[in-house]
């Protein structure tokens, strides 16, 4: 299959992603609203957890994206790194503050949910430590990238440092099989689940559209920070000139 | 539909509304930050352009 390059050139890609911003912005508000109307209106009380249920529908689209978005940013640096791609480098870069807010998300709505629940803010549970180990892993990439003045070398030690921690991406999900743990087990995503996940669709639909709201808001953010990226890095080019001199 | 039980959340207010709450700053906070982060370096380039031209005559 052929590939279109021409969106790699950071120029193309420059003004691609502004005309891309403001609908993927407007997808993003709409999902967003449909799922916070749907989670907070629709879905039933739990028969257990009451009302406090509806912290899932942040908490769980939250740690996805904090996983989702790790990923990305370590995906993203492998293909800088072998292919010298400046765009996936860029990518990396940003991905990571919004990876990082979405890690603090999860951790700071689930110590919201675990202290009426299981009346702890925190335990060193396998699932709450490995999701702590990925914020430090977020931190210590913008640390490792703020620290080299050179983009194209901070981008190399960062995405090394990226691909190291990926191995804590499965730890974090299969934790509550491996372990004993006192967060509860994956309702969608076992795989003797596929199909027939243990939740009601009253609970898996605005966790969904929630979840899909959450992806969209990534892609809008990250293609903004991008565009800024690619200003500077290519500021001696004669197209920024023109960017510049416009408006 | 009764708003104040809506508001009270089954008792659990504090904690459904604190993690909405901090849930909607985090978002507003990403989109902030990108917003301003593209501003500065508008500003800085354009600068940076003039101080050249400038230099250059």
């Amino acid at each position: 299959m052929p590939i279109n390059y021409k969106y790699a050139a950071p120029k193309n890609f420059y003004a691609l992603a502004g005309t891309l911003t403001p609908w993927l912005a407007a997808a993003t508000v709409l999902l967003l609203a449909a799922g916070l109307y749907m989670a907070l209106f629709v879905a039933p009380p739990d028969y257990q957890q009451g009302e406090s249920v509806r912290i899932m529908y942040v908490h769980v689209p939250s740690a996805w994206m904090s996983m989702f978005v790790y990923v990305i940013m370590a995906g993203a640096g492998a293909i800088g790194l072998v292919w010298n791609i400046k765009l996936a480098e860029v990518l990396a870069a940003v991905s990571a503050p919004i990876g990082a807010s979405f890690t603090l998300l999860a951790l700071v709505t689930g110590s919201l949910w675990g202290k009426p629940m299981w009346g702890a803010w925190w335990a060193w549970d396998a699932r709450l430590t490995s999701e702590l180990i990925l914020l430090f892993l977020y931190i210590g990439f913008m640390a490792l990238q703020a620290a080299i003045d050179d983009p194209r070398r901070a981008a190399r030690a960062s995405a090394l440092l990226a691909l190291v921690g990926v191995v804590n991406i499965p730890v974090i999900h299969f934790s509550v099989q491996w372990w004993n743990t006192l967060h509860q087990p994956a309702s969608i995503s076992s795989i003797a689940k596929v199909g027939t996940p243990a939740i009601d669709p009253s609970m898996l639909w605005p966790l969904l559209i929630m979840a899909v709201a959450f992806k969209l808001y990534y892609v809008t953010v990250a293609l903004m920070r991008m565009r800024a990226e690619i200003l500077e890095r290519e500021r001696n080019t004669a197209w920024v000139a023109e960017v510049l001199s416009a408006r | 539909m009764n708003w104040t039980e809506f508001f009270h959340m089954g008792g659990y207010a504090v904690y459904v509304w604190g993690s909405y709450g901090i849930a909607a700053l985090v978002l507003v906070a990403n989109v902030w930050a990108a917003l301003r982060r593209r501003r500065r370096v508008m500003t800085r380039l354009r600068d940076y352009a003039r101080a050249n031209e400038a230099g250059n005559e």
